[in-house]
């Protein structure tokens, strides 16, 4: 089988049902997907397949049409992609281990909706679970990226 | 010899340092403070100055003991320590530290004393100074208890000030310049010519010297760091998905587990058949271990596959199989034999009770509670004959070393605890449980390192949760005045369950945290009793963040509410009137005026409730407000205004006080763990949800500083949400919710 993550060519050889989470982490050591409950019920593992938003935890790594971006491909610490400039800026993480996810789900969101309202964004990030309870930030920080998006 | 006269003499002697004001520090200290951990290891041109600061020629590292399970505790410990020690503190490296009593916490035992966190009586100060011995005796190098702040705010920073004076004493000794002309900067020694030399360079001669303790602490006018506002050490990494947790390491030739234990936490198991799973794709080694067994394979998802595929039969633990008969368990202890404490007999309850024709009498419950932080618990472990390294979260990093020590024979210094950064713990990583499994199975795979890793539904089943409490409650009203209020309250004691886990001496006396938030109330209810029943052991549990004030809070506060409108009187005007306590006061003063409270009442459609929580000293207080929607009850706003003595940063304090409320008020509406067959029916997030995005009121966050002890924020602001949300729909609907999680009772929208 073959997968592109983040720009690279991958072959493997994995069981076509295998979750694509399990082969991120585990076969292509990309770690910035996270597992955090294996049902696509709380977020923590989304990247994005031809742009749009996914759990990897709940998409089989042989069903993936089309090249992967995880947190790792969006943007680096030296680049950030302006989701995680606006992440920086608004000190979101507490733990910061769903955050990977919710930046991916909101980057995905502000392409397609890059002036959205409240509600939009509720509607956007309300399937991504933060036990630390980091919300109120998420939203400042999506409004802010949105801004950004829209200065460009 | 010369080695051991050198480590005494290096010994961090924090107790004879003063302090700006000239309280001196540590007068009670009734031994001599364990040995600096970092100086075992010293390299060549290493110097370690306290047990905090080590100094290379590649620069400084501050060592942040206190674990960081997302409440920012390595930032702040690293702050206090750079404000005196004058670097940048994200110029610098963190290091959690080795596991050592070197770095016990003076005041994680104060939450579980018989006395109120505010008592600041002879008694009481005693036994803090009790609690802060035993947990040196212990070694008890444990973070929890909001008490990160309140144990380091003094210790970190004159760990940083010990440090700076012994780096210009050796820059003194290299320039001839006495160290009182020598000024500090950004990790540099500044000679009063200009010259400057690094603290690196300094490193090899620092080495030699004895630590300077004659030191000052700055005075506040000089803080570069403290109360203003900090940047996170961790924010970047975390913002781009560059932070590894304990769940990311991946050393060479790792391989992957996970395992099975009994639903029924405590229970064994009977037999089990791997006959289809050993057979499976990459499954390397199915591992026997304490009640239940493992599997060992080249592929997480290929482990979690074939435990799946193991047919197990278990034995049944030692409690009822079902919620009903342990509720039945807690109904059944208010007996006489079964009382626990009565920490709280002011006035004559028992009289005024009498005295009244109507009586109010209610029952409360609250459910148990799982931690379920996002990461879910796991542990890589490299076993050998010779040494045993762990990499895993940990607030326990002491016990978890002499808990490996033990398992796998070897002694306590060749066990190397790797602490992670956690994705969440809310009290969770208080056990080690799942990292003793992990070593388990690596004893099976020795030389290879193995990482283990709980599915979320072995983590739902297995999470230690808070215990069930059930609380009676009577009282009285005259003249439209609360006159008196008595709270029996029945629970299986936390205490026990959890020290005995950690193999350490449960504390003598009462257990406190099953009354804790009720008895320790700063109301001057003329007749007040709390009384604590002690229910025989169900399921294991442990503290949960805020730990006994989480769930009492919601008896404490939703009684006092119900007496409060029997009484007719107004909900802030009477907690005021009764509030017995000048800080706690002054936050109800604060939050009347910033929530503009003129009643629980606002039209026909919109309500609020108000409850006030002293908690780890912060008494907090906070009121919610509900609408009336078609698709339910929804929470709009939250006001919480609190006392913490000091803010140490403004951005770390909001975004504490708003996730804690959003903690808080997540669990009331939807979570529960109720039983059937010994196993928790919520395997997974969908019946566990507590709050989602739209949930989300807008909070505004005051915090006060009335200039008492610094307080840590961690926990304060849970206790109070639930029960200011419940008054908020009683205000709103007429209903009195008695029992969380509140929507058996309420839809929200």
């Amino acid at each position: 089988m073959q997968l592109i993550v983040n720009s690279m060519r991958y072959d493997l050889d994995v069981e076509p049902e295998m979750p694509l989470l399990w082969v991120l982490r585990d076969e292509l050591g990309i770690t910035g997907p996270k597992y955090g409950c294996g049902a696509g019920l709380c977020g923590a593992c989304t990247v994005h397949i031809e742009g749009e938003a996914v759990r990897s935890c709940s998409i089989n790594a042989g069903e993936v049409r089309g090249s992967i971006t995880t947190i790792e491909g969006l943007g680096t610490p030296a680049n950030p992609h302006i989701v995680q400039q606006a992440w920086i800026e608004h000190q979101v993480a507490q733990c910061g281990y769903c955050q990977s996810g919710q930046m991916m789900t909101a980057a995905a969101f502000l392409s397609k909706t890059p002036d959205p309202s409240d509600s939009q964004i509720a509607d956007a990030m309300d399937g991504n679970l933060c036990r630390c309870g980091t919300y109120t930030r998420i939203h400042s920080a999506v409004r802010t990226a949105a801004q950004m998006v829209r200065g460009k | 010899m010369a080695r051991l006269k050198t480590i005494a003499r290096r010994t961090f002697l924090i107790g004879s340092a003063a302090i700006a004001g000239g309280v001196a520090f540590g007068y009670y200290r009734l031994r001599q403070d364990p040995p600096n951990p970092l100086l075992k290891g010293l390299k060549a041109g290493e110097a370690a100055i306290t047990p905090y600061v080590r100094v290379d020629a590649k620069g400084v590292t501050l060592i942040t003991p206190r674990a960081d399970k997302g409440q920012g505790s390595y930032s702040i410990q690293a702050h206090l320590i750079a404000e005196e020690l004058d670097v940048d503190p994200h110029k610098v490296r963190l290091d959690p530290g080795p596991p050592s009593p070197a770095y016990f916490n003076s005041r994680v035992m104060d939450d579980s004393l018989p006395f109120s966190t505010i008592d600041d009586g002879m008694m009481a100060r005693g036994a803090r100074g009790g609690g802060e011995v035993l947990s040196r005796v212990l070694g008890m190098q444990i973070t929890g208890g909001s008490s990160t702040v309140p144990d380091g705010y003094q210790k970190l920073r004159m760990a940083g000030a010990v440090a700076r004076e012994t780096l210009k004493e050796a820059a003194a000794r290299r320039s001839g310049v006495s160290r009182s002309q020598l000024k500090t900067k950004d990790g540099q020694v500044i000679l009063p010519d200009g010259k400057s030399l690094t603290y690196a360079e300094l490193a090899v001669e620092a080495a030699q010297l004895a630590p300077v303790t004659d030191v000052t602490l700055r005075p506040e006018q000089e803080w570069r760091y403290i109360g203003k506002k900090m940047r996170r050490i961790d924010i970047v990494a975390k913002s781009t998905g560059t932070q590894q947790y304990g769940i990311d390491i991946r050393p060479d030739r790792i391989v992957y587990a996970t395992l099975r234990t009994n639903p029924g936490m405590g229970g064994t198991i009977k037999r089990y058949d791997a006959s289809s799973a050993e057979k499976m794709r990459g499954v390397k080694k199915i591992v026997p271990i304490k009640d239940g067994v493992g599997v060992i394979a080249d592929n997480t998802w290929r482990a979690f596959q074939a435990a799946a595929a193991i047919k197990i039969e278990w034995n049944d633990p030692p409690y009822p199989a079902d919620s009903a008969g342990m509720w039945k368990v807690l109904e059944n202890s208010f007996s006489k034999d079964q009382q626990d404490s009565r920490l709280r007999n002011d006035g004559d309850v028992d009289k005024a009770l009498a005295g009244s024709s109507k009586p109010i009498e209610a029952e409360y419950r609250t459910p148990y509670l799982a931690h379920a932080p996002l990461e879910p618990m796991n542990a890589v472990v490299l076993y050998t004959k010779e040494r045993l390294d762990i990499w895993t979260g940990t607030q326990i990093p002491v016990f978890l070393q002499g808990h490996a020590a033990k398992l796998t024979r070897l002694p306590e210094e060749k066990i190397y605890v790797h602490a992670q950064p956690m994705g969440g713990s809310f009290g969770a990583r208080l056990d080690d449980t799942y990292a003793l499994q992990a070593i388990e199975l690596a004893m099976a795979m020795e030389g290879v390192p193995v990482k283990m890793i709980w599915s979320r539904e072995e983590n739902m089943a297995h999470d230690y949760p808070r215990p069930i409490q059930l609380s009676r409650a009577k009282g009285t009203v005259r003249d439209g005045m609360v006159e008196s209020m008595s709270i029996d309250v029945a629970g299986q004691s936390m205490g026990a369950s959890w020290f005995n886990r950690l193999q350490a001496p449960v504390p003598p006396g009462p257990d406190t945290s099953s009354v804790n938030g009720i008895w320790d109330q700063p109301f001057a209810i003329p007749n007040f009793r709390v009384t604590g029943y002690r229910a025989k052991e169900m399921v294991p549990v442990s503290p949960w963040r805020s730990v006994g004030a989480s769930g009492n809070g919601f008896h404490h506060a939703s009684f006092l509410d119900e007496l409060i409108h029997a009484a007719g009187a107004d909900p802030m005007a009477e907690l005021i009137r009764l509030c017995n306590h000048e800080p706690s006061k002054k936050v109800l003063h604060a939050l009347q005026e910033i929530s503009d409270w003129k009643g629980s009442r606002i039209g026909d459609q919109r309500a609020r409730g108000v409850a006030l929580i002293l908690a780890f000293g912060v008494p907090m207080a906070q009121i919610v407000e509900v609408s009336d929607t078609p698709q339910g009850i929804k929470i709009d706003k939250v006001f919480a205004v609190c006392d913490v003595g000091r803010v140490l940063d403004p951005v770390n304090f909001e975004a504490q006080m708003r996730g804690g409320i959003i903690w808080a008020l997540g669990h009331a509406m939807n979570c529960e763990l109720t039983y059937e067959n010994f196993a928790p029916i919520q395997t997974n997030f969908h019946l566990f949800e507590a709050m989602r995005f739209h949930q989300v009121p807008q909070i505004v966050v005051k915090g006060l500083e009335l200039g008492g002890d610094v307080r840590g924020i961690g926990e304060p602001p849970v206790p109070p949400a639930a029960p200011a949300l419940a008054n908020a729909i009683f205000a709103l609907t007429g209903k009195r919710v008695r029992e969380l999680p509140l929507n058996k009772s309420v839809t929200f929208a």
